[in-house]
This record gives C-alpha cells, structure tokens and sequence, in this order.
C-alpha cells in the first residue's frame, strides 16, 4: 500500500472514531464501522484506533481474529457466502459449500488470487423459509441446488 | 412527552385510525396494504412490491389505500408475503411483478386474487391469515405486533397500548411490585435456561451497586433460530419499553442491546425505535414528565456465537474478546465493569409490558405448571411450513410439526426434531407427544434453548448431524478454557472418524467420555452444552453410531464414504427427473431405458434421491 | 471470618479468600496450571476445578470464593477423572519434547504429568503448529510449548502494561502471539523477559549464547573475561536447590573460574562506575535545571520503552551505559591497555539477570574505538546450565574471590540489582558531591521496598531533592505520563523494567506458581542484596580506591571526555511496531 493511501486511511478513521469517547469499550463499535468502510480492516487503521483509544495492537488484533465478522484482507469482487444455519444444513447447504469450493477451487475464508470471488460461510442470514440459500454479495438466492450455484457461477465467471 | 395524558391522546386517536388491522368488520373505507419487511421476506424482494404498490397507487391515483411495511408474519416459507386488511386477505409467494393485479383485481374490482391464496395443509385455498391452521394453534403475546404494524412508527405501536405498562409502572407502581408481578406472572428466561425472570431482576435490585445497567442480549447465535430477529424487526418498541421498565425496577438509568450485526434490518428498526422514544421524551431524562431517567445505547455484535453467554456479552461490550468469565459471580451481582446488570433476552423482555397491563394472573394462567406463557419457536428443516410461531407452553412437539408446520414434505417420515441449537439435543419419534416446557424437554436430553426448532425427515444421519453440530461449536468456541477449545476438537475429530469409515468401536467410548467430562468441567454454558447435540442422539441413536463405527455403513446416506446411491430398478419409472438435476451427469440411461448412476463420476450429493418422485433411488 | 469444610477438614478463613487458598491453609494440594497469584487469576486451564455440595458442575477453586458452610471436595474421583481428561488434552496439543526442553524439569506442565501418571495420550488429535519466533537477540517464543495459561498475556499486559502479546484466533485456533504474527523483535516488546518468568513451561525462554561462551572458553587464543552482575549471587544458588535468596558469590567466582574463564570481575564495579557518572550527570542537571527530572538508563527493558514509547522525552534519559557496558568498555580499553592485552583478543562475557541485555551488548553503538564492550550475555539460568554441563559440584566447591585488580567493589553497587537501590547508591554519593560532608545514614528507606512508586524528598544541604523509584514497567509508564504532562515535580527518577528490580529479572531462576503463591521471592533476594551491603567496608561508590586510581590513572574527571568516549551512549527514538 503507498503511502499516499495510507495517509487517506489514516485520516479517515480518525473521522470515524471521532465522535466515540476514547475509552476501550468503543473498540468493537469502531472496527465495525472501519469493516463497513474497507470490507476489511486495514492495518493502518488498527495503528490508529490503537492510538486512539490507547488499546495495543497485540489486543486489537486478537479482537479482529476473534470476531469472523473482522476480516484482515479485503473480500473477492463476488463474496459468495453459504448459509450453514441449521435449517439450510438440514437442507443440504453443505454439499453447496462442497461443490463451491471444488469449482472455485478455494478455501473457506479466502479470496482467489485475481481478486474475483471469496468463499465465505455463513450461520443464518435470516432466510430459513426458502433454506437452503447462499448468498452472492447482499443477493439472497434462495431454494439452492447444486445445479443453481453452477448456473450462478457460470454467470459470474463470464462477467 | 412531559406527561402522560399526551400518551393516552395520541393512543386514543391512533387507535380508531388503525382499528383495520385487528378488525375485520371495522367501519372503515380505508384499506391498508401489509407487506412483510422481515429478513425473509426482503430476501425474496419484498422491498420492491413495497415501491411497487406505492408507485402503482400513486400512479392511478388511488386514494384511502395505505401500503404498510410490517415486521414477520411467521409463516417465511410462503414469503413474501402481502395482508390486506381490514378483510385479512392473505397473499402468499408474491412477486414484484404480482402487485399491479393486487392492485387492479382486489383493490379496484374488489376481487380477490385467487391464484396467490395460501394453501393450506389439505390443500384447500385459504383466503384469510386466521383461517390457516398454521396460525390456529398459535397464540401471540411476543409477537402480537408483528406483522400488524409498521416497526418504524412508533405512534402505531402507542396505538396498540404500546408504553402504556411503562406509564402505569412509573405512575402507580413500585419496583416491588413490578418484580411481585414478573415472579408471580412465572415468567422464565427465554434465552434458553429459563432462570425465573423476576428471581433475577430482584437479585439485581438488591445487588450492592451505585452504578446498575441493564442489558438486552439479541446477539441471537443459535443456527436457524430467528426469534429474536422477528421480534426486534417487527416490534422493537416492546423491548425498549420493557428495558425501561426493568430500568425503573432494578435502579439502572442505562441500558444496552447487544446486538448482531449480521441483522441490519433490526439494528436499523432499533435506531429509529430510540430516536423516536428519545424524540417523544419516553426515553432519556425525565420520562414523562418523572424524575426516572434511562437511556439506550445498542452495541453491535460482529460475529461470535459466544457472545450469546452473558458474562462473555458483556466483555464484548466492554470492547474485548468474547470470552467467558466464571460463575459466580453472577451479572446480576458483577456485571458491566463490575456493576450488577440485568441480562435478559430479547424475547424475554417482549413479554413484560403485557405481564404489567394483564396480570400476572392472566400470564400464569397460560402454559404449564412450571413453564408459563407461549414460547416462539423458529421451526425450519423437513417440515412444510417453515417459520415463526408462538405457542403455548406445553404444546406438543407433534402439534407444532404436524399441525402448525404442515407435516414433512416430500412423503418422507419424521425422523427427529432438535431444539436448543448447538447446546440442545435431538428428540426422536417416541418422544413427539412430549409437551414443550423446560422441564420436560430437559429430561428427554433436550433443552428450550432460544427456540429454534429444526424437524429432520429419514434421509438425515445422526451421527453427520452430531458433527455439524460438533463443527458448529468447534468453530465458534472461545478458546478460553481446555475442554471446550481442545476436548470439542476431539470430539469432532472422533465424528469425522466414524463418518468417514475410519473409526471404530472404542471411539464411542472415548465420545462418551470426553462428552461427560466437557460438560461438568467447561466454564461457560456454551462449553458445558456443547456435548449435548453428540450424548442425546448417542442416546436415542446408538444403533446409527455402531453401524457407523462397525459395520461402516451410513444408512440415510449422508456420510459419502460410507454409502452409494443406487436406483431400484423396480421403483424406477424412468422419467429422468434426476438425470436432469444430476449436476456431474452421473445418471446414465436414455428413453425409456431404467436409470442408474454410474459410481464413478457419482459425487452423492443426493440430488437425485430427493428428486425422485417415486422414491426409487437411495 | 467463614467457615468451611474441606476434604473433612474444618477450616476457618477470611471472607473472600478463595477455596485454593483456603485449602492452601488445611494443608491441602490442589493443582493449578493457568494460575499465578495475583497476575492471572483467570480460570482457564480447569485443573483446579473442585466439587462444592449443591453447586452444579464443578467449582473454579482458584478464582470463587469461601462461603459459610460450603462443603468442597478436591479430589473425588468425578474430580480426578476430569483433571485426568484436562490434561491429556493439554498435553494432545503439546509438542511434547521434554528431553530436549530447555524447562524440563522445572515444567509445571511436567510436573502435573508426572503426578497424574499420564503414560499414554488417550485423545490425540491435531495439533496447531506454529513456527518459532528466535527473530530477536533476547527471547525465543515456541507456541508448540505453550497451554494457552495466558500467564506472559497477563504480565505483559497487565503487569508491565506493555500488551506485546495477546489471545489471537479463537476456539482450537488460539494462540498467544504479537499483532500480526510478527516477531518480538519487531513489535512493541521490550525484552523484559517477564513472560518467561511466568511462563509454565517451555513456550518462551532466552535466547541461549551458551554455545558462543563455550567455543570462545575453548579457544587458547582468546583472553575470555566473565563479570557477574549485582543479583546474581543471590539468586544462581536457587538452581541448585539451594534456598531463595542465598548469597552465594564465593562459590559462583569458584565455579566461573573452573568453567575456564581467564579473569573473573564484578559488574559491581561497573555499577561504582555508573554512579560516579551518574551522580556527576545529575549534579550538573540538578544546578543547570536541565531536562529535569533525570531518569536513570541502566536497565535496556526500560531504555527500549522510553525508545518506543516516549521518543519526545528521551531527553530526560542519563546519557550513562548501563555497569557492564561501562565496565565491558573499561576492561577492553584501561585493563588491556595496563595488562598489555589486545583488545580484539579480549571476549567478555556479563552474567546477567536480564535478557534485554542480550539486546542490549548488540546494539550498535555499544562499542569504543572498534571494540564491542561486551561480546556475549548469559543469564543466571544458562550460567547455572553451564555449571551443570562441566559437572561442576556447585553445592560443594570452595569460596574464591574476585580476581584483582577489579575485584572489589562497594556495597552502594551492592544493591543495584533491588528497586531503589541504584538511587539510593547514587542519592549516597550525590549528597557528598553537592555538600562535601559526610553523609551520616546510608541507607534511603523511602525508596525502598515493593511499592510499585516510590516518591521521597532528601534534603542535601540548601536545597531539597525530590526523587522518584518506579517498577515494572507499568510504573514507568505512569511516571513517564507525568513528566509528558510536565506535572512530575521530582527531579531525578530511577526505573527498573522488573517488579522489584533486576533480583527479579527475565533472566533470573523461574520460580512456580506455587513457590510464589507462598514466598515473597523479591523480599528474600532482596534481603540477600541489603545485607551484602551492610556487610561491606565501603558503601560508597565514589570512595572506591579502585575507581579513583583508574579515574586518576586512565579516565580523568567522571563527565568529561574521556569518561563520555567510553562510559556513555545516546538514544534514538524507534517506532513501536516496525511491521
């Protein structure tokens, strides 16, 4: 990263933690809000809440792997997230998540290398009445079938 | 607000305006136009019939037709789902595109829509929401506003008593005898252990402390449970009314909801719901005109199933790693920084503005002898109607699957059902007459829990479910403490032994044992409930687990390694159905040729078995 | 008071004492791993789990408290079964290379397998393996070795209020680590070393130079000094059995001179050196009001702190090497020069209760004309490791003394290794510096004891002297705070990186959760080093003859050229994290 955009990142938390009281307790409200942000949690802004709020990166760390919602790398251009909820696993999500990683041949958690797609899992998105789903982006695509995700893959890989 | 004659005003005159929406005779040229705007159904674009009702009526320029967005109506599975009131029509898998005949043929013509008519269980068509048996054993009290009406206004929710409980506890009450009413009412904690609420909010109030707090826990965790959520997206004034009202009683002026960020629907809702108290003087200094002050701060969660357990919320508000502290001390006694702080679940606290204006008497005339009231359940996996429902206490499990949630689908056989989540058990088909309180679930191996409720047909595996679960608290175990960061581990290594074919008979007994041990020794509820999903289907399916360990056989053909899928050859009507949901092309056969799968390209993912009409492949 | 019942035995406690600690008082054992009183009282490990009658589950003995009439049982077999499971999942995810474990046996983790007879891991399973971080020049950091007690998290953070380290991941993921997993040596860390001391096992330790010392002990050509710092002699008798806190400098010369070494000096020596600079720096501080107060810069945990955390105030600093640079610099360049030695053939070796000071000898510019002034720091541990490894019979050798012509040094240099003591050494000569009479009582009481801050005012003659004592460096950070804030109105601020001193240093023999749940292993050294002290003909570091001839002799005027050239250093602000 050039210094130039880590200087913008910088400053921009800095006006993201300005209206919280710089006490420990902001820590996670802040991170959030940084994650919103960059999709991901820069480690120039972990240096500047650390100032701030007087926390050691060590710590900030430790909260940011602790919580799956914090990433530390920046998502693929399609997120595509398998809902593992109970209700979608009893609906077979598992073999969607299989079939998702074989073809994109990634691992949870990660992003391909040109950026395009990660693979994600989710517990519950709220959709348990057309279970099972998963979710590209914030689109929900209900009723999944292994034959749906490679429908929606092929479109994707064509963009 | 500085008093509360401008409450009763502003109640009175709503009330007649809304009277449509609990009236179906209401004397009324007005129509209201409901449209869900839960997680579910905005999922499958409710949002956008909202805009295109709103465009089509400004458009034709309609005039007494309101369009309304609304929290859950329960029944997800039929979602989106559109109510037009007051005659209560129920439209069901309603599509953007289906709004302009709504509007033409129901609103103009008066006709009613019939083909987007819910379906009941005998298939008959159903025009009205009271008449589906799904919601005729049902009875609201946490969700009596959901679905009724629009979350973001609160003047609808004062128009259905909302606030009015907060009124009369401030004005003609004393915390005495608000926590006199919530220990006589028999109210339990909903979040899953069921601690008698009022026990807990006198034990708070009488806790040493110059600071208190008091805390919602909506960091709704538990997969496939949707409770909360509903409850938050739906009504989200009934829990900042009854945070207040446990404000006035246990001595606190502040309050947190800790919630998911995964629910941005119901952090939204919330927001609006305390700008607008703060904005009417219901909330913040000087309630009504008194010298009770409370205020409401929502915290967001961002990820962490631990953050469920209380001790380890309240880290997480604190700003650190959800981890567990070690009980005793309890919150009500140490909490927030030490402080005595009243936890109580989201659904827990929709409860209580209705326990104060009806009695303690009328709440503990509903239910069980020892668990009162209704409870919601999230009812989701094999079953038709899957959704939100609130039942009374010691209803049947075989009433909520069969007659509210429509049976299981496709023909299959109800295998068991699982409640309490991650930290619940399974119960089987000899069990389904248990009636549901904490009590009874808890001696057949199960618990409460916060009320997810997922039904299983016969193509599930126990001991696959066993390790999802396992996966599940693997993946979100704290780390904290040794039995739970390394002893769930190896329990999952030893499941994900037996379903791959790799594990043998001693690997029961060292599940056993590990599970035992887990339980008694971990800190926190999350590490002493993880063995349960493992010990209760050990216990009702231990035939499953030594056919898996011994004979190496998966019989509902979940575990790959252990099964194959084959097609009868008598049963097959060669119609090529799974042939054609075959996503590998495995299925070989042309015309009018038998199918069968050829192994070698076969993922078994099943498709084909749960395609098959005629149940000829498994 | 509450009275309980244990294991049958009746017992009667204060209120808020905990059941480990009241069983403590019957008598009775109960095993802890996470544990370590008064720094992590946390819970974790469950080891120390008891069963309470009518309580559900088990209780935490080492966190809940005694309540009247509670009925504890510490070892049914519900208890022993559980203990038993606990620790062979503790151990399934442990490298379990004790014979090759710098901490075997002085492993509490060693210990508890010994005791519950564990010959066979029932549950195995993966393992999270991790790399080891030997980055840096002081401490080494094996997460394979660690139990996730998160006792070095508690120190670090808690205690030295540093947070180098911390809980990352979770669930079967966890593990102690740095901010993005980066080295010690690149983070905010200063190599205290109190992690290791609280470490149960072997997941963090020293970076050994043992090998460096034998190789040079074994080369003819190489003239290998050894010095020993202040605490040393009072603490090395521990490894071998010996009781805490006994001084045993005549046996360690003894044993340095049979492992070979060529000449055997003090540090205290060094420490005289120091305070003649120092006293002489503060002097001219005091009378010019310059950058006052004037922090002592013995201690490298601490100089790297102020490095990375108070770049703006390093002014504040004594610009003097710590004892065994300045006497490393003395030895290669006045003691060569006398003894006709060349200084490139001269390795010195500084015994050191400090791993910091491993970083410390390697700093740049800690050399004179060329020449390092120390070439290798070994702890008190790998002193005593080398000690063992010649077979030497510590217990049983000979009291021998220093060698000359550096051998003897004052009892002020004594008690620098105790907090309080390098003020009090330098408050000594400080006072006749100014006054030019004789100071009457030598010994400072104010500044000493465990008080995290120690604040006093000495009158020397006119004028009034106010000083300050902070320990750990959680202390100095709050003493440094005030002199951010410009609010400090002390003038002269002595800072140990180590609750209680260098007697308590990263380097020092690690003492068990249990031993410092029932001795104050500080007071005992600490004891030692005032009664050496007391015990000295000359306390004061400026009536050293030694020093004074080599002043006369070789240096000149304790500030001026000469003494700068070789006795003092500069300081550069460095970034906390340089990821």
């Amino acid at each position: 990263m050039c210094e130039c955009v880590e200087n913008k990142i910088r400053q921009e938390v800095n006006e993201i933690m300005q209206p919280y009281k710089q006490e420990k307790d902001n820590l996670i409200q802040i991170l959030n809000e940084i994650q919103e942000k960059y999709g991901y949690i820069p480690k120039v802004a972990q240096q500047e809440v650390s100032k701030y709020l007087g926390v050691p990166m060590a710590e900030i760390y430790g909260v940011i792997t602790f919580y799956a919602r914090f990433t530390l790398e920046p998502k693929g251009k399609y997120n595509i997230s398998v809902c593992l909820g109970t209700a979608c696993f009893v609906k077979g999500s598992q073999a969607i998540l299989d079939r998702l990683k074989e073809r994109l041949k990634l691992e949870e958690g990660k992003t391909s290398e040109d950026g395009k797609f990660s693979i994600d899992t989710t517990r519950c998105v709220g959709a348990c009445g057309i279970a099972p789903v998963f979710t590209v982006n914030d689109e929900v695509y209900g009723h999944a079938t292994v034959k749906k995700l490679d429908e929606v893959l092929d479109e994707l890989e064509k963009v | 607000m500085k008093t509360i004659e401008e409450l009763n005003k502003i109640r009175a005159e709503k009330r007649i305006e809304l009277d449509l929406r609990k009236n179906t005779n209401a004397d009324t040229r007005e129509k209201h136009i409901l449209v869900c705007q839960g997680t579910g159904c905005t999922s499958s674009k409710s949002p956008q019939i909202l805009e295109n009702f709103n465009k089509i009526i400004k458009e034709k320029g309609i005039e007494n037709v309101r369009v309304i967005k609304t929290g859950c109506f329960g029944l997800c599975a039929k979602g989106p789902i559109v109510i037009i009131r007051p005659e209560d029509t129920f439209y069901a898998m309603v599509t953007p595109e289906d709004c302009e005949e709504i509007i033409q043929s129901h609103i103009i013509e008066g006709k009613v829509v019939d083909r987007l008519l819910c379906k009941d269980i005998d298939s008959t068509k159903v025009t009205k929401l009271d008449d589906l048996t799904f919601y005729k054993k049902q009875k609201r009290i946490a969700l009596k506003n959901c679905g009724v009406i629009n979350p973001e206004d609160i003047d609808e929710y004062i128009a259905f008593d909302g606030y009015r409980a907060l009124g009369r506890v401030l004005f003609e009450m004393d915390s005495e005898e608000v926590i006199q009413t919530l220990e006589k009412s028999g109210l339990r904690g909903r979040g899953g252990a069921g601690f008698p609420t009022g026990k807990k909010w006198r034990t708070t109030r009488d806790a040493k402390g110059e600071k208190k707090y008091v805390v919602c826990n909506a960091d709704e965790g538990d997969p496939g449970a949707f409770m909360d959520r509903s409850i938050l997206e739906g009504d989200p004034h009934a829990v900042l009314e009854a945070m207040e009202i446990a404000g006035f009683a246990v001595g606190a002026e502040k309050g947190y909801i800790y919630v998911r960020a995964e629910y941005p629907i119901a952090v939204h809702r919330l927001q609006i719901a305390i700008d607008q108290a703060r904005e009417y003087g219901i909330l913040g200094k000087n309630i009504f005109g008194t010298n009770f002050n409370f205020d409401i701060e929502i915290r967001l969660g961002a990820g962490a199933f631990v953050c469920g357990e209380e001790t380890a919320l309240l880290e997480s508000i604190e700003g650190r790693r959800g981890q567990p502290r070690v009980k005793p001390p309890y919150p009500a006694t140490s909490g927030l920084w030490g402080c005595p702080t009243l936890i109580n679940n989201v659904e827990t606290y929709a409860n209580i503005a209705q326990i104060i204006l009806k009695g303690a008497d009328w709440y503990s005339s509903i239910g069980t002898a020892t668990s009162k009231g209704t409870k919601v359940f999230a009812l989701g996996g094999n079953v038709n109607n899957v959704g939100l429902v609130e039942v009374p206490m010691g209803t049947t499990l075989r009433e909520i699957v069969f007659d509210i949630g429509g049976g299981i689908p496709n023909g299959r056989e109800f295998k068991a059902a699982q409640t309490g989540g991650p930290s619940g058990g399974c119960i089987p088909k000899e069990h389904l007459d248990t009636p549901i309180d904490y009590e009874s679930l808890k001696e057949i191996g199960s618990m409460m829990g916060s009320g997810g409720l997922i039904v299983m047909d016969d193509t599930k595996c126990m001991v696959c479910l066993a390790k999802f679960y396992l996966q599940f608290t693997v993946s979100e175990s704290c780390g904290k403490c040794t039995p739970c960061r390394i002893g769930t581990k190896r329990m999952l290594e030893i499941l994900e032994r037996l379903c791959s074919g790799e594990g043998d008979e001693y690997d029961i007994y060292k599940l056993e044992k590990l599970a035992a041990n887990i339980k008694k020794a971990s800190i926190c509820g999350l590490g002493q409930s993880a063995p349960n999903p493992v010990i209760s289907t050990m216990k009702y399916f231990r035939e499953e687990f030594r056919q898996h360990a011994i004979e190496k056989e998966c019989k509902a053909m979940e575990c790959k390694a252990l099964s194959r899928i084959e097609i009868d050859e008598d049963k097959c009507k060669a119609c090529g159905l799974c042939q054609r949901n075959c996503p590998v092309n495995a299925i070989e056969g042309e015309g009018r040729e038998k199918r069968h799968i050829n192994q070698d390209k076969c993922i078994k993912c099943t498709t084909c078995v749960r395609s098959c009409p005629f149940h000829a492949i498994g | 008071m509450v009275n309980l019942k244990i294991d049958d035995k009746k017992v009667c406690v204060p209120e808020g004492t905990t059941i480990l600690d009241a069983a403590k008082q019957a008598g009775i054992d109960i095993p802890t791993l996470c544990f370590l009183k008064d720094i992590n009282e946390v819970g974790d490990c469950r080891m120390c789990i008891v069963e309470v009658e009518g309580r559900r589950g088990f209780a935490t003995s080492c966190i809940q408290t005694v309540e009247e009439g509670m009925v504890v049982h510490t070892h049914t077999p519900n208890v022993l079964e559980a203990r038993h499971t606990i620790l062979d999942l503790i151990i399934s995810n442990h490298s379990k290379d004790c014979l090759t474990c710098t901490r075997s046996g002085n492993c509490e983790l060693q210990d508890l397998a010994i005791k519950f007879n564990v010959l066979d891991i029932e549950f195995k399973g993966e393992r999270t393996e991790h790399k080891i971080d030997d980055k840096s020049p002081s401490i080494v950091r094996d997460f394979n070795k660690c139990i996730l007690c998160r006792r070095c998290v508690a120190t670090c953070k808690n205690v030295q209020n540093i947070g180098a380290i911390d809980c990352i991941e979770r669930g079967f993921e966890s593990c102690i680590s740095t901010t993005y997993d980066h080295s010690l040596n690149d983070v905010n860390c200063t190599f205290c070393g109190q992690c290791i001391e609280s470490c149960p096992t072997g997941a963090l330790h020293e970076k050994e130079n043992i090998n460096d010392v034998w190789a040079k002990l074994k080369d003819p050509d190489t003239f290998v000094v050894v010095q020993t710092a202040p605490s040393i002699r009072v603490a090395l008798g521990e490894e071998f059995g010996m009781e805490i806190g006994t001084n045993v400098t005549g046996k360690m010369v003894s044993a340095l001179k049979a492992l070979g070494f060529d000449k055997v000096f003090d540090t205290n020596t060094g420490a005289d050196f120091t305070i003649m600079e120092e006293a002489t720096e503060f002097v001219r501080r005091f009378k010019e009001n310059d950058h006052l107060p004037m922090t002592t810069s013995c201690c490298p945990g601490w100089v790297r702190f102020a490095e990375m955390e108070y770049p703006e105030n390093l002014d504040h600093l004594s610009s003097c090497k710590s004892p065994h640079q300045m006497f490393g610099a003395i030895i290669k360049s006045y003691y060569a020069e006398k003894n006709n030695i060349d200084p490139s053939k001269i390795y010195v070796v500084s015994v050191m209760p400090c791993i910091a000071k491993k970083y410390e000898c390697k700093r740049e510019e800690m050399e004179v004309k060329g020449y390092r002034d120390v070439d290798a720091v070994i702890t008190t541990r790998e002193l005593a490791r080398m000690i063992k490894q010649a077979n030497i019979e510590f217990e049983k050798l000979e009291d021998e003394t220093f060698d000359n012509p550096m051998g003897e040094a004052t009892g002020a240099a004594a008690i620098f290794g105790v907090t309080g003591g390098v003020m009090e050494a330098a408050l000594r000569t400080a006072y006749e510096l100014i006054t030019g009479e004789e100071l009457q009582k030598l010994e400072f009481e104010e500044v000493r004891g465990a008080k995290g801050i120690k604040k006093a005012s000495i009158q020397i003659g006119e004028k009034e002297v106010k000083v300050a004592v902070a320990h750990g460096l959680g202390n100095a950070r709050k003493v440094m705070e005030e002199i951010k804030n410009g609010t400090a109105d002390y003038s002269f601020v002595e800072v140990m990186a180590c609750p209680g001193g260098c007697i308590m240093g990263g380097g020092q023999p690690i003492k068990n959760s249990k031993t410092r749940m029932t001795v104050d292993v500080r007071a005992k050294r600490a004891a030692a080093m005032y009664s050496i002290d007391e015990r000295s003909t000359i306390r004061k570091s400026h009536e050293n003859p030694i020093l004074k001839e080599i002043y006369k002799e070789y240096i000149g005027q304790p500030g001026e050229h000469k003494a700068h050239e070789l006795l003092h250093t500069h300081y550069t602000p460095m970034e906390e994290y340089r990821i």
